[in-house]
């Protein structure tokens, strides 16, 4: 019998550093996976973020640059001009991309910058220690909201992937989860799409991909895949949100 | 070569795309615009690639990316602007890329005014963001001079793995002078293999690259930042550039003066002399590293009885005319900063009423 079932070559044997029931890890796998199926790695470059995933660039075996905090659409942007033949795709988290980065996003965007975005949104900061994000849920606690988000005072969470859509740049604009297998398998393949759609000159594109963070959460694995299926989900519906014409 | 009649800012335009640099990536600011006006016509011409960013802050960032790929890159700002790339300035010495920023700089601080000035001294040649890190920093005194300049920063941002800074004043930016492209300052881009994020099919190997400016590990950052330093040192013992002027004779006042005000400066000693007054001056043509010996050398003649910073800013290049002197003799300041470049007379009358001074004692 065959093998049937293996790590992807662009995976790298490293530890990661996430904590357990973090959704980081299947991400990257995912990742790993459509760059080893479109056979780019050795013509493929990433830009990991500031947040959890700064250290991105340990757990993938190809070319890897990494940006200052929300930055990583503008470099992405110089990389892809200068090599239009080089596969470039961000790494960001929601604090990094909505927040300090949002205007390097939404310009990126809006140019049609032939990259790709992965948007990991578990809204809350995770690695200064789960200060509140532009994704945190009204009435959700973290350390700088300790009485729960007030949308009175600070707004309402930002939906990014549908924000992104409302631009008139053509776009591959998709948000997908990692909480649970069956999802698992549609982000794989929204990110694969994504990748095609790069790989084919077409347009910009972005999987935003809702997640977990059951250390800042304060909640356990399973606890913080309940609270992301029943909380997070009704307010960040999945699916493609704009396909280019 | 034949001349030509150029402005200043067009003219550095041009030198990027004579120098080999296709890639240039900038936001509008007056009074610099023009630098990117001239690619947005000239680089579609020659196959090169022009992008207005959306803000400074991504233009920085822009220029990371394309650096850290392999690409030559150029940039071109003014004063505010500089400060919101200062950002990426740091991340990109962090980094070790090549990458050339110029300055034209305006008045300031905060939005100061759209006139010539030299008062981002400090910020050029002590590092305008965070971190340890230096800049090469070049300043011309003539379009001919920002032309070379230019062209000659690529090279020695390879060579460093390094950011350049050419700082020029807003009248080297403004003013039209005859201009000569040297062919012989086009260089090919080094090999970037060894580092750059440009492709494991591209370069051929089986090792990624990886472009960073992290090390979380205190001795592995310390002994990053001690790399660093050996380049800086390394610059100091084979960059430094000056330019003297009337050393030759008994002078009794020296001026250490750069860009635009130098030339005012080379004027008003011109003027002093046919009154029998002898003065000198060193014209520093790299700000960082800084001529510190030739400008102590100078200041060690027997004749001379001052020294003078004579500045577009209030006294940032005093501090490293006063560190090269070491005391050996008193340093004083003349300068305008608000937009108007001193006039040869005003130059003329700071150096009697100093040399007036320090005669008397």
């Amino acid at each position: 019998m065959g093998k049937t079932f293996h790590k992807p070559e662009a995976l790298s044997d490293a530890q990661t550093h996430y904590c357990p029931g973090c959704t980081h890890g299947v991400i990257h796998r995912l990742v790993a996976e459509v760059i080893d199926e479109l056979q780019i790695r050795r013509r493929t470059v990433g830009i990991a973020p500031v947040g959890c995933a700064v250290l991105a660039y340990n757990y993938f075996t190809f070319d890897f640059q990494e940006a200052a905090h929300g930055r990583a659409p503008a470099m992405a942007t110089g990389i892809k001009r200068v090599r239009p033949d080089l596969m470039v795709f961000t790494y960001q988290g929601d604090g990094d991309l909505a927040s300090i980065g949002m205007g390097e996003i939404i310009h990126a965007a809006n140019r049609g910058e032939k990259f790709t975005t992965i948007f990991v949104n578990n809204a809350v900061y995770g690695m200064t220690g789960g200060q509140m994000a532009p994704t945190t849920m009204p009435n959700q606690r973290t350390t700088t909201s300790p009485f729960g988000r007030n949308v009175a005072d600070v707004g309402m969470p930002i939906k990014v992937a549908e924000l992104l859509a409302a631009l008139q740049t053509p776009a591959y604009i998709s948000r997908q989860t990692a909480i649970k297998p069956k999802y698992i398998v549609k982000a794989k393949k929204a990110i694969k799409k994504a990748f095609e759609y790069q790989l084919a000159g077409k347009c910009f594109s972005f999987v935003e991909v809702v997640s977990t963070c059951p250390t800042n959460w304060g909640m356990t694995a399973l606890e913080a895949v309940n609270w992301a299926e029943n909380t997070l989900l009704p307010y960040y519906p999945l699916g493609d949100v704009k396909t280019p014409e | 070569m034949r001349k030509v009649l150029m402005k200043g800012n067009e003219a550095i335009g041009e030198a990027a795309i004579r120098a080999g640099c296709l890639n240039y990536f900038a936001y509008p600011i007056t009074p610099q615009s023009e630098v990117a006006e001239y690619l947005s016509k000239r680089m579609p011409e020659v196959n090169g690639v022009f992008l207005q960013g959306e803000s400074e802050v991504a233009v920085g960032y822009m220029i990371f990316g394309a650096a850290a790929c392999g690409a030559r890159v150029m940039t071109t700002s003014s004063s505010p602007g500089i400060s919101l790339m200062s950002e990426a300035i740091s991340y990109i010495a962090g980094a070790e890329c090549p990458a050339v920023f110029v300055n034209i700089m305006r008045g300031g601080p905060g939005l100061g005014g759209i006139l010539p000035s030299q008062a981002d001294y400090l910020q050029a040649t002590k590092g305008g963001g965070h971190g340890d890190y230096r800049l090469l920093v070049m300043a011309p005194a003539s379009v001919q001079e920002a032309v070379e300049m230019v062209m000659q920063a690529f090279p020695l941002a390879e060579k460093y793995r390094n950011p350049i800074m050419i700082l020029g004043d807003g009248l080297i930016g403004q003013m039209m002078e005859p201009v000569v492209f040297p062919d012989d300052l086009k260089t090919e881009p080094g090999n970037k293999n060894d580092w750059a994020t440009n492709g494991m099919d591209f370069r051929g190997s089986d090792k990624r690259n990886l472009v960073r400016s992290l090390y979380l590990d205190p001795e592995v950052l310390n002994a990053q930042n001690l790399k660093l330093k050996a380049k800086y040192e390394q610059m100091k013992r084979e960059e430094i550039r000056y330019e003297s002027y009337k050393t030759d004779t008994d002078y009794q006042v020296l001026i250490v003066s750069y860009g635009t005000m130098s030339r005012v400066c080379k004027t008003a000693i011109d003027n002093l002399l046919e009154e029998g007054i002898r003065v000198a001056l060193i014209r520093p043509q790299t700000l960082f590293p800084f001529p510190e010996a030739a400008i102590r050398q100078a200041a060690s003649a027997k004749s001379c009885r001052v020294v003078m910073s004579i500045e577009m800013s209030m006294g940032q290049m005093l501090e490293d005319v006063d560190r090269s002197v070491q005391g050996r003799l008193p340093v004083e300041w003349y300068g305008k900063c608000g937009g108007d470049v001193p006039t040869p007379e005003e130059v003329a009358d700071s150096v009697k009423s100093f040399l007036q001074k320090y005669s008397k004692e």
